[in-house]
């Protein structure tokens, strides 16, 4: 076993046996970090795919983040007041149902993907940062300006939307709900990174024109990435809605895409795991520095910049070494 | 017919000229030796037939169709295969991944170019990066034969390898024109190795082609007058 795969397994692992200790002990806001770390890995595992595989530096993977978060407020605020969501040309009701709320998730994220990505492939490089940050912030605004769905205050969700056979109000099984989901994504994402798929997109990010002249299009490999990227992160914008039981526009701002980024870079962009890692350590970061202080950003900024500085392939790479894992 | 055919051809880098007239044919199942000096426009030629640059004047078909307006991707589906100079192979992917993402439906497959190039397959979980020379040039004549072209170019195949390493590829592209049957059109500045393949040869000077004809009609006087050899 190579040694970054057995980082990837240990991390795993790691996120797994923290909750599941809480819960032995009886510590439910452990399980909530846990759960927070599982959320944001999972977005980050997203757009590691545009950004890692892709090359893809995509400002405004919040906004897919937040769709995913609205996917869930709206349709569980339809179902909890039981009020339609459209009356015509067909009675479209609301749902507290997890896999329901996922599945809209994913299609109004990829959707919205699909039309970002159509139009801001077309630019490369500090074009492209600015026009997906431009599309960010248009969706953020939208989300801020619509007072049917909270607004700027947000909306809340009183009860947590249910998975059959599942009590998701019990920590530590809405935990493993999205734990298991980050792990088939993860086991996805590994076998789509050694498709001829993921070779011709890595292949791209090496070299454009060169892939061009053994046949393979780039415009349309990075946009299926890019909604393939979006739809997973929409997915962990309606899992983190449903944690906190809360959405607001907070979730679109280009904040929440910096955030994104940050956990890819301090893991490692284009590692698989790299996300995971970053999460768990954002999220350890921001629960005890931010107990000490509430500069804690500060700290973090200085720990990024020594990761970019020292730590190219971030956390992942500079404890496994330059290349990345190939079996 | 003509497989490749490129007619009064001109074209430009922004202001600058650098193809005048080029004319070339080349037949199914044959191999075409392009020739000329350093700057002549060899690899410019060769960027026009794969569309990395669009010529302003003559035209350009490959296989009866005109290819003058198709993207890169497409000429390169259309059947035109390129091993571009410098080789640059895809250098964070490994052999392996190189072939498989440059694979096209076809003849060609991993196994047969394991085949022409057994080294290759020893090196196939090796990033190409970490490849010696040769063995990249191996990788990046991989590399096009996976996509099936039904003409191949050789971009300054040998250039900067070790003798030994540059006769292995030069008995790759013999083995390639005696049982591939495809089109190859090379570009090298041996005239001795160019002589055991080359049917043809088209030779350019200042942007211009200067000469055309059997390999074997090369006299001392115009290699001597174009190549300087």
């Amino acid at each position: 076993m190579q040694r970054e795969q057995l980082i990837n397994a240990t991390t795993l692992l790691a996120l797994l046996a923290v909750p599941l200790w809480a819960w032995y002990v009886d510590e439910p806001f452990t399980i909530t970090l846990a759960t927070k770390v599982a959320i944001f890995a999972l977005a980050g595992v997203g757009l590691n795919l545009a950004l890692g595989l892709g090359g893809l530096v995509s400002f405004g993977h919040a906004a897919f983040f937040g769709i995913g978060g609205y996917a869930m407020g709206i349709l569980a605020s339809h179902a909890q007041t039981y009020t339609p969501l459209a009356s015509w040309p067909f009675l479209l009701e609301g749902t507290k149902s997890m896999p329901v709320i996922w599945l809209v998730a994913m299609v109004m994220s990829g959707l919205a993907a699909l039309a970002v990505g159509a139009l801001s492939l077309r630019t490369t490089g500090v074009y492209f940062i600015m026009i997906t940050l431009a599309f960010g912030q248009m969706f953020f605004y939208f989300a801020i300006s619509w007072p049917a769905y909270g607004g700027e205050d947000g909306l809340s969700i009183y009860v947590r939307n249910g998975f059959p056979g599942l009590n998701t109000l019990d920590p530590i099984q809405f935990f493993m709900l999205c734990y298991v989901l980050l792990a088939v994504v993860l086991f996805f994402f590994a076998r789509l990174a050694k498709s001829p798929f993921g070779m011709a997109l890595n292949a791209a990010r090496q070299n454009d024109e060169r892939v061009q002249t053994v046949g393979i299009t780039p415009y349309r490999l990075r946009l299926v990435a890019f909604v393939i990227s979006g739809a997973v992160t929409g997915l962990a914008g309606a899992l983190f809605a449903d944690l906190n039981r809360f959405v607001s526009p907070t979730m679109l701002s280009w904040q929440t895409s910096g955030e994104i980024m940050v956990f890819i870079i301090l893991g490692g962009v284009g590692r698989l795991y790299g996300p995971v890692i970053g999460a768990g350590l954002f999220i350890m970061l921001e629960h005890f520095l931010g107990g000490l202080s509430e500069f804690w950003h500060v700290y973090l900024g200085v720990l990024l910049l020594l990761v970019v500085l020292f730590a190219r392939g971030g956390l992942i790479g500079l404890l496994a070494g330059k290349e990345v894992a190939h079996d | 017919m003509n497989l490749l055919q490129l007619s009064h051809i001109s074209a430009f880098y922004g202001q600058s000229q650098a193809l005048f007239d080029v004319h070339l044919k080349l037949k199914a199942g044959e191999v075409l030796a392009l020739m000329g000096r350093n700057g002549m426009g060899k690899s410019t030629t060769v960027k026009v037939i794969c569309r990395m640059l669009k010529h302003r004047g003559g035209t350009l078909s490959f296989d009866g169709q005109n290819i003058a307006d198709l993207p890169s991707y497409k000429v390169a589906r259309a059947g035109i295969g390129l091993v571009p100079e410098g080789r640059r192979c895809f250098p964070n992917l490994t052999v392996l991944e190189n072939l498989v993402a440059s694979a096209r439906p076809g003849n060609w497959d991993g196994a047969k170019v394991n085949e022409l190039f057994p080294r290759l397959a020893e090196r196939k979980n090796q990033m190409a990066a970490s490849l010696s020379g040769g063995e990249q040039q191996m990788l990046a004549i991989g590399r096009a034969l996976m996509t099936n072209p039904r003409l191949l170019i050789l971009d300054e195949a040998t250039e900067g390898l070790a003798p030994v390493v540059r006769q292995e590829i030069w008995a790759a592209i013999a083995q390639l024109k005696q049982e591939s049957g495809m089109a190859i059109l090379v570009i090298d500045k041996s005239l001795k190795e160019l002589a055991t393949v080359a049917d043809r040869a088209v030779i350019l000077e200042k942007g211009r082609s200067v000469w055309a004809g059997e390999f074997a009609a090369l006299s001392p006087e115009i290699t001597d007058r174009y190549l300087g050899v």
